[in-house]
């Protein structure tokens, strides 16, 4: 059987080659078995999938890489009615109809109601061959990052046949990053190889590399069985070998250092995005706001409704949520601010125990509305995957983006506050309210808008935080008190307080959890915290001033 | 005056009437008292609202069928909020107050834990519907969600077998029910051959939404060269950040499957299935089966909630048979008496929804079926294995060292924790 699947697997190597010369644009003579060998798929058990995805790749049918990929990503079908396969061109948002495409012509076939539709369903097993049968296919993509890709999947299973098609490759490829790739493919075969100056060559080229797998086949070189005698004889090779392992460590330990740095910054950001808004009604105004967390929630919901009254534009639509979610909330705020707020400036107790009420209020109504189950925010294709910087780093993109959100939110409150008349009043009223007022400003009007201002922030902060946690009823409660020692650790009343003290919690926090654990992480950071702020009460950036002396 | 006298016949009339009525209502058999216990609000309303639900929709189904003894069922429903040290007193209200003659309830370990001396002092009956961690049996309690040896074991022995994993990854939510699972778990795969630094236990505060240094960190563990797994029981909704970390560091489950024992299609319904597809669950019933008593169970159940879009899970399926065991229990008893329906369960058989039979054994847990699926596109599993038949629910794990020489058995011991070693019975209740 192993055997007979290798024979194929040449065959398929050179169908390969000869489509590499001429695209076949013609119908291909074998479309009826082709569609016989498809129809098989309906009633076979998975290890008799396995045999018909083979068989299919030899077929060297036109359409079957469209056919391989879709069965892979789940999207293969047959229609109840008249078992015929279709290709369904996108599950995406959950429509009532799929839109068909018919495996032979690759054209649109009509659409039919989910219902009409049953799917060919894959497992793991099969998924990974599927994987590595379509990565073949990559190969001769006109896509750069697609071949990438491809030659990436192939090294996780490099097989004779596979060095072939990479050693073919190599000769007609332009890019020098794929080239690179196939390259160490090449270069791991060759370690297997008689020859002790190939397999010096071998490491050499390998040395550059920063790949685990890589670093893991050579190590594999050093080891010693049980009589003594080691994988690879030659005591150079040997040597090299330690060395190249030696360095990829090195790389590899840099390389991860600046991920955990990245984790930090992450985590960072999104306590600074928490935080901001709160440092504006908690630290300008010094209103302890405990409705804060349940302004983010409101934030998420809307990405939510943003969401779901826009569908098939899942892309845009979290965009589109930003500013409404900041209406959303500032709105809110300004309400919460107009009747309930006002009455109690200068006490901070009562408002404390009437924004917590408020805030069960919020949690009730949004239980109300949407129920207490949560509800399920798409993260949109260019919020989702890594950017791999090279084989050790990889960051992720909704991390990336909401690092970057961030300091663009932080900047623009940073300009809203010191160049616009709006700021200019904020900072008047909370500095001096007498002075303030004597020179004509409403300071009313300002504390509404203020307030509205830091209530609109905490729902820009709520769509961020809908791409990375649960949309629910308690989103808040579980983002309040991370909130609040962030504007506590940086000084009430500072923004750039905000961000440092944000910013040097995340980083800390990812420092210790992989030596501690998440929970101890946190624990530590509270009590480092706590310790601060005794010798500190101020926190980093203390205000100065007359107003501090009021406070 | 003649209308005077009309009037006052037509009142008296009418007074005649409601006493009669009145009367008759009276004279009419008492109800039966079902007690329903599932935190409605809080964290855990999410899961425990749907089982509420669930029974009162088989206590409605019972009822139509012209009730238990000749008499009503009545649903006692009690919201002990998802703060724990509520349920005590909420069971206490229902056994002593409200003298229910059962008591469907409890999700978390910390839940039951909490009720438990309550329904032992009381002398109460505790159906409980979760797989749960073991290492407890209590008289008073019928355990009809899954054992360890029930989903963990069987799980890990799929993995290590079919999908031939050589390093393990435990990673949970920071409670009981994670960190005894993971030391059978850790105990079972050392007596397996594998060794220590093959293993990796972590766990997360609950709600844990920042994966991205365990998923880096797994993703490390699993780059050795050998086949990885990780067996996930973080719980509740911080499984969708975890799912969603694993899928933007491209971990996909052909490299590193996950099989969870908390994830269900009910918490797979509020979430984007993208990143999750193909890793897997452990668990005794899905959805996805197809059967005609589960298709009836899951019409009934659209009808019920009036959404054909709800879906049905593990725990459903235990508290459907948990009730019918008690309808059979009492009806074999011809008595709600709690002492006289517990001497008829044990032994007990009703049919489960995946066409077996859940049978009451004398260590108060039942026969159950394993099944393992893979997530598919829509949110429901595709059985990639089940087990031969059902598989005893085992109280005391046989791979731990405290447990291992334990036994629990309510029918000729009488004793949940009866030590075979030293011949003795530990205590007489559960603590």
């Amino acid at each position: 059987m192993q055997t007979l699947r290798e024979g194929g697997r040449w065959l398929f190597v050179l169908l390969l080659v000869l489509w590499g010369v001429r695209p076949g644009y013609a119908q291909s003579p074998s479309d009826a078995g082709f569609l016989s060998t498809l129809g098989e798929l309906r009633e076979a058990s998975f290890p008799d999938k396995e045999g018909i995805v083979d068989r299919l790749s030899q077929s060297g049918h036109p359409s079957v890489r469209s056919v391989l990929t879709a069965f892979m990503e789940d999207r293969l079908v047959y229609r109840n009615d008249d078992q015929r396969i279709f290709i369904v061109k996108s599950t995406e948002g959950d429509p009532p109809a799929f839109d068909l495409i018919d495996p032979l012509t690759l054209k649109s076939g009509g659409s039919a109601p989910v219902d009409s539709l049953t799917r060919i369903g894959t497992n793991n097993g099969l998924r990974r061959i599927l994987r590595t049968t379509v990565a073949h296919f990559g190969l001769s993509s006109s896509d750069s990052s697609v071949r990438l890709e491809a030659v990436r999947d192939m090294l996780k299973s490099l097989d004779e046949p596979t060095v072939v098609l990479l050693r073919q490759q190599n000769g007609v490829e332009t890019n020098s990053r794929v080239k690179r790739e196939i390259a160490i493919g090449l270069a791991l075969a060759a370690l297997d190889s008689s020859d002790t100056q190939m397999r010096l060559d071998a490491i050499v080229t390998l040395r550059s590399s920063a790949s685990q797998d890589v670093r893991n086949k050579l190590e594999g070189l050093l080891e010693q069985s049980s009589n003594g005698k080691f994988t690879e004889p030659d005591q150079k090779v040997r040597k090299a070998a330690a060395d190249a392992v030696l360095i990829i460590d090195r790389w590899r330990t840099f390389y991860s250092g600046i991920e955990t740095l990245f984790f930090g910054l992450s985590l960072g950001s999104v306590l600074v995005l928490i935080a901001i808004g709160l440092a504006i009604t908690f630290g300008v105004m010094g209103v302890i706001n405990m409705a804060h967390g349940e302004l983010m929630m409101l934030g998420a919901y809307t990405t939510y409704v943003v969401q779901t009254a826009m569908p098939g534009h899942i892309g845009i639509s979290i965009l589109v949520a930003i500013p409404a979610a900041f209406l959303v909330s500032a709105l809110t705020g300004v309400l919460i601010e107009r009747t309930v707020i006002r009455f109690l400036y200068g006490r901070p107790l009562e408002t404390l125990l009437a924004t917590f009420g408020v805030s069960l209020i919020l949690q009730q109504l949004v239980r109300s509305v949407f129920s207490a189950l949560n509800r399920s925010v798409i993260t949109p294709d260019w919020m989702s995957g890594t950017l791999q910087l090279n084989e050790a780093l990889g960051i992720t993109y909704n991390r990336l983006y909401i690092v970057i959100f961030t300091l663009v939110v932080f900047a623009g409150i940073m300009a809203v506050l010191k160049r616009t008349r709006l700021g200019l009043d904020i900072r008047a009223v909370s500095q001096n309210r007498t002075m303030a007022r004597a020179m004509g400003i409403r300071s009313e009007w300002v504390d509404a808008m203020t307030f509205g201002l830091g209530s609109g922030i905490a729902g820009i902060a709520g769509v961020a935080l809908s791409q990375l946690t649960n949309v629910g009823p308690n989103l808040g409660q579980s983002y309040i008190i991370d909130s609040f020692m962030v504007v506590v650790f940086g000084g009430v009343g500072n923004l750039w307080g905000a961000l440092i003290g944000g910013m040097s919690m995340g980083i800390v926090n990812k420092l210790l959890e992989p030596y501690s654990g998440a929970v101890l992480a946190k624990i530590f950071v509270l009590i480092a915290l706590i310790l601060f702020i005794q010798a500190r009460p101020r926190g980093l950036f203390p205000q100065t001033g007359r107003s501090s002396e009021n406070n | 005056m003649k209308r005077r006298n009309l009037l006052l016949t037509a009142i008296l009339l009418f007074a005649a009437m409601v006493s009669t009525y009145a009367m008759m209502a009276t004279a009419q058999q008492p109800t039966i008292k079902v007690g329903v216990m599932h935190a409605l609000s809080g964290t855990m309303a999410i899961s425990e609202t749907t089982l509420k639900d669930t029974v009162l929709m088989l206590i409605d189904e019972q009822n139509k069928k012209g009730g238990l003894l000749g008499r009503k069922l009545e649903a006692v429903v009690v919201d002990p909020t998802s703060d724990w040290p509520v349920w005590a007193e909420k069971s206490a209200q229902l056994l002593e107050k409200d003298k229910v003659a059962v008591v469907f309830g409890c999700w978390t370990s910390v839940s039951r834990k909490t009720v438990l001396p309550v329904f032992e002092k009381d002398n109460g009956l505790l159906f409980y519907p979760v797989q749960y961690e073991g290492e407890e049996s209590s008289k008073n309690v019928i355990y009809t969600g899954a054992a360890p040896n029930q989903q963990a074991i069987p799980a890990v022995d799929y993995l290590m077998k079919e999908v031939a994993v050589k390093r393990w990854v435990l990673e949970g939510t920071d409670y009981v029910y994670p960190r005894t699972t993971n030391k059978i778990l850790e105990a079972y795969l050392i007596s397996k051959g594998v060794k220590p630094e093959d293993i990796s236990i972590n766990y997360t505060p609950f709600g844990n939404s920042d994966w991205q240094t365990r998923v880096a960190a797994i993703k490390k563990f699993g780059s050795a060269g050998k086949k990885t797994a990780v067996v996930s029981t973080i719980n509740g909704d911080a499984n969708v950040p975890f799912y969603k970390e694993l899928g933007n560091q491209k971990i996909s489950a052909q490299d590193i499957p996950v099989v969870a024992f908390s994830v269900g299609e009910e918490e797979l319904s509020g979430v984007d299935t993208k990143p999750l597809l193909g890793h897997m669950a452990a668990w005794n019933y899905f959805e996805s089966i197809s059967n005609p008593a589960n298709k009836a169970f899951i019409d009934q159940w659209h009808t019920y909630i009036k959404n054909p879009k709800r879906t049905t899970n593990d725990p459903m399926e235990a508290h459907y048979i948990g009730f019918n065991l008690w309808v059979k229990a009492v009806t074999k008893a011809g008595s709600t008496d709690v002492e006289k329906v517990l001497a008829a369960l044990p032994g007990t058989e009703t049919a489960n929804l995946t066409g077996g039979i859940a049978k009451v054994l004398p260590n108060h847990h039942i026969t159950k079926p394993v099944y393992i699926g893979e997530v598919r596109g829509d949110g429901q599993f595709n059985v990639v294995w089940k087990s031969a038949g059902t598989v005893p629910g085992d109280a005391w794990s046989d791979f731990l060292p405290g447990s291992k020489d334990l036994t629990a058995d309510w029918v000729t011991l009488k004793c949940g924790n009866y030590n075979t070693v030293s011949k003795k019975c530990l205590s007489l209740t559960s603590k």
